[in-house]
Formats: structure tokens, C-alpha cells, sequence
């Protein structure tokens, strides 16, 4: 059978974090009671000169580095956000040429809230198995956006994820792929509108444990395996409790979730949320290992994906770019006014 | 459109990539790519080679901007260096993720794709490269 998957990856994570205790004294508000009712500690905080744009081109320059693929053999990009830098004028037209891979490119934005990544892999997978391209590269990247006080300026933060999705040597094979998508308002952002709004627990329930159950569950059933049969499992993680609390509800282990698992110290990073859970384990991934993922973007929907990792991963150039433990470890700490500062909390006109 | 927009757009390959040249010639590196090698002179006009630069290289000096131009007043004070890239060259750029304390004459640095600067809020944003310390040193 010809193998589809993943041929390289990057992670790009911003430098700077702040700590949720120091949003929360700002607040009047007990920081270490938040810190442990959303199982979060710290978040990345993009500096000024960083936007998705860039934290994309350096997650695909990072995927890059570590294989030997001409840039110009990449036949599509798709970038999946909602912190585009411009609403009119494609992110993947600034990452392509910023890696060669211009003009005889297919690219397109896409956005499906903290999910448009994982459809972007989905769609590179598509192209690759109709032989319409060589290589399709699929991003999740953002830079959120958390009004000031909000529940989420505890946990929407900064970072990307990218993947090479083609046939020739494969690290990871997708065995299977499916969605379960519903109209559900959840959270949205309307248009112009700086700061996105959200239906606070109904955001839980009806919503993320919902669309990630059946998509999860649908997954399995089409593949024909159980939590038993994975290696690592990896789910969309807005806060600490939530990919834990789906995990175990779906028969998974701690075990399983961990290494995937980076919300506590990042924050949630969107679209790249799933994206860098799966780069930490294919990080340290071995021939044979499983890999489950599910993504969920609000409005709403989940994509679900099944991977075998191949041998061809041991010949994969791994150490040629940060790993996401390195990115996660390589930080340095900013106080609520330049955190103000950064993520543009202080524009006026 | 802000006249900007055209010229930025011009040096792309450059910001974006490290695209400089070479003489056919004196095998002499430029960057940003020149029309003719200066030291060869007309022996060179038409036989100036483009090449893609690695983006690495060492701090040769630096300083640090206290009082930046409009559109780095926000992230003052950063450090701004001379950077001598691997093939030869000698370029001035910003240096970012790094304490103050920690930039060295030495340093290895390579080059992250950063926003450089944006016509207002509600104009075209320009990227280019600034430089860091070199993963795992190297």
C-alpha cells in the first residue's frame, strides 16, 4: 500500500512567557487558584516583531533543515490561523517565497478557529494521494488574541507547528482521517472586531468534549483500533484540564497524553495547539510507534488522524532544529506592562 | 499604496532570503547583490553569479539602541550589530531573543524571519531578517 504522510515537521514557539500569577495580580485575582483550576502556569507571549507570519516561516524552515527537500518541489501551502497579519492578502504568500517555493504554488489561508491547521493537513493529504502535487506543507500558527481580563488572557498565546505531507519518505504515515463538524457558537470573533468572544462553559460540554468524543470515537471505529493500540495520544488543548479530563473519558492514559501535552507551560496556541503536541512526539518518536491526533476548532469541529511512524524516521536530520522540549526550555520571563506592550494591548488611534 | 510598497517589494529576495551575488571573476561574495564587482570592473559586468547566502555568520560589533526611529521605539534598547556572514560579507541588522548582557564580539548568530516594520496600522507590513544566537551554538 503507498504510504501518505508526514515526510518533516518544525515547531516554532515565541521566546518570551509570562506567568498566569502575574496576569492575575494585575486583576486583584488569586493567581495560583487559577493557575490550577486551568492547569496553567505560563504562556508564550509573541514579541513585537513577531506575528503568524513569522512564527509560520520559522516552523517550516525548522521542517526543512531537518530533511532534504528542494523547496521548489513543494506544490501547495496552506496556513491555517485567526491571527492572520492582514485579512486581505494571504500568509502563505509571504512563507512560500520566504522559502523558495514560489511561484508554482498553490496557496491559500484558512481558519476554523484553533483547527484550520489540522484541516490544512488534511488538504495537502488530499492533493498528495490525487497526485496533483509532490508536496504540500501545512501550517497552524497563531499569535491570540485575549481581551485584557478575560478568562483567556490566562492561556491565548503564541506559536506554530509545520508539516510536510507527501509519499516520499515518510516518517509518519496517516493512516485514516476524518472530521465531525456542527454549527456550534461556542466562540467566535466577528468581523473587525479585535478581541473574540466566547460562551464561557459552553464552551465545555456541547461543544469540545462533544465534537472531540465522536470525532475520536469515529476515528477509531473506521481504523478499527482501540486507545490500547496508540503509542501517544494527542488532543486540542485550550487549558490543562480539558485534553485530560477527553483523554481519560476516551480510555486513554496520562501516559499516552504527556509527552504531547504542552498547554501547561505555553499556553493555548490555537491553531498550533495540536500541531506542536504532535511535533514533541514525533520529537521523540520510534519505528512503529502510534499516534492518535484530534484537533477542535469552536464554531465547530474536530479533525481526527491516525499515524504509524515509519523506519524512515530514524534518517530523518531530528537534531538540525530545536526540538519543542528546547523551544519550551529557551524563555524568559516579561511583566504585565511589556506583555501590554507586545501583544499590542496598548493601540489607540 | 504608500511608495514604500514597491521598494520593499524589490528587495524580497534579499530580505527574505539572502539572495546576494558572486564575480564570475574574483569569485568575490556581495550582499545585497551588486551590478557589477567593483574590484573587476567591466570584466565582471556579465558574469556576476547570484547565490543564496546561508544567513550565518558572527558578531563583528555591536551597540546598543537606546533612542530607536519610529518604528522601533517600542523595543528599545536593542542591540544592533555588524554581522560578518559565513561567505564574506559585512552586514548591519538587529539582533533579537537575547539578553543585553549576553551579546558578545564573536557571537554566532544566524538569521529569524521577524516583521521589521509596518506602514501604520493600517498599511502593507514589510519582513526581513534580523539575527539570533545560533541553535546549539553551531
Amino acid at each position: 500500500m503507498e504510504q501518505i504522510g508526514v515526510v518533516s515537521y518544525g515547531a516554532h514557539i515565541p521566546r518570551y512567557r509570562i506567568k498566569a500569577e502575574v496576569i492575575a495580580a494585575v486583576w486583584g485575582k488569586d493567581g495560583q487558584a487559577i493557575s490550577r483550576g486551568l492547569g496553567i502556569f505560563e504562556k508564550s507571549v509573541p514579541s513585537v516583531d513577531q506575528d503568524t507570519a513569522t512564527i509560520s516561516v520559522e516552523a517550516i524552515r525548522a521542517a526543512l533543515k531537518r530533511c532534504t527537500l528542494n523547496p521548489s518541489d513543494i506544490g501547495a501551502i496552506y496556513v491555517g490561523s485567526e491571527s492572520h497579519p492582514y485579512a486581505v492578502k494571504p500568509t502563505g504568500t509571504i512563507v512560500g517565497e520566504a522559502i523558495g517555493a514560489t511561484p508554482d504554488l498553490m496557496v491559500a489561508d484558512y481558519e476554523f478557529a484553533c483547527k484550520a491547521g489540522t484541516a490544512a493537513i488534511q488538504t495537502c493529504l488530499g492533493f498528495v494521494k490525487a497526485d496533483m502535487i509532490d508536496y504540500g506543507v501545512a501550517i497552524g500558527a497563531d499569535t491570540s488574541q485575549a481581551a485584557p481580563g478575560d478568562a483567556l488572557e490566562y492561556s491565548a498565546s503564541a506559536g506554530g507547528a509545520a508539516f510536510i505531507i507527501g509519499k516520499n519518505n515518510v516518517i509518519a504515515t496517516i493512516n485514516h482521517t476524518l472530521s465531525y463538524t456542527t454549527d456550534t457558537p461556542d466562540f467566535w470573533r466577528r468581523a473587525e472586531m479585535k478581541y473574540p468572544s466566547h460562551g464561557g462553559r459552553f464552551t465545555g460540554e456541547p461543544a469540545y468534549f462533544k465534537h472531540i468524543t465522536n470525532c475520536a470515537t469515529n476515528l477509531m471505529t473506521k481504523a478499527q483500533t482501540k486507545p490500547q493500540d496508540y503509542t501517544y495520544a494527542i488532543f486540542h488543548q485550550p487549558n490543562g484540564k480539558f485534553p485530560v479530563n477527553v483523554a481519560k473519558k476516551l480510555g486513554f492514559t496520562m501516559d499516552q497524553v504527556k509527552q504531547g501535552l504542552l498547554v501547561p507551560y505555553i499556553g493555548n496556541t490555537y491553531s498550533g495547539a495540536s500541531m506542536i503536541g504532535l511535533a514533541s512526539v514525533l520529537d521523540v518518536a520510534k519505528p512503529g510507534d502510534r499516534i492518535f491526533m484530534t484537533s477542535y476548532g469552536s464554531g465547530a469541529g474536530s479533525d481526527g488522524f491516525d499515524m504509524t511512524v515509519t523506519n524512515n524516521i530514524t534518517r530523518l536530520s531530528r537534531e538540525k532544529a530545536p526540538s519543542v522540549a528546547q523551544l519550551v526550555a529557551d524563555k524568559e520571563y516579561v511583566d504585565y506592562g511589556t506583555y501590554a506592550k507586545m501583544t499590542n494591548l496598548l493601540f489607540w488611534e | 499604496m504608500k511608495e514604500g510598497v514597491a521598494r520593499f517589494w524589490r528587495e524580497i529576495p534579499q530580505r527574505y532570503n539572502f539572495m546576494g551575488n558572486k564575480c564570475g571573476t574574483c569569485e568575490r561574495v556581495f550582499f545585497p547583490p551588486r551590478e557589477s564587482c567593483p574590484y573587476c570592473r567591466r570584466k565582471s559586468i556579465g558574469n556576476m553569479k547570484e547565490i543564496k547566502l546561508t544567513g550565518k555568520g558572527e558578531v563583528v560589533t555591536y551597540t546598543i539602541i537606546h533612542v530607536g526611529p519610529d518604528d522601533f521605539e517600542e523595543q528599545t534598547p536593542y542591540p544592533i550589530a555588524i554581522i560578518k556572514l559565513e561567505e564574506g560579507p559585512q552586514i548591519t541588522a538587529q539582533i533579537v531573543d537575547c539578553p543585553l548582557d549576553e551579546v558578545k564580539i564573536g557571537m554566532k548568530v544566524e538569521s529569524t524571519f521577524r516583521k521589521i516594520q509596518q506602514d501604520g496600522h493600517t498599511g502593507a507590513i514589510y519582513y526581513g531578517y534580523k539575527f539570533h544566537k545560533c541553535y546549539n551554538n553551531k
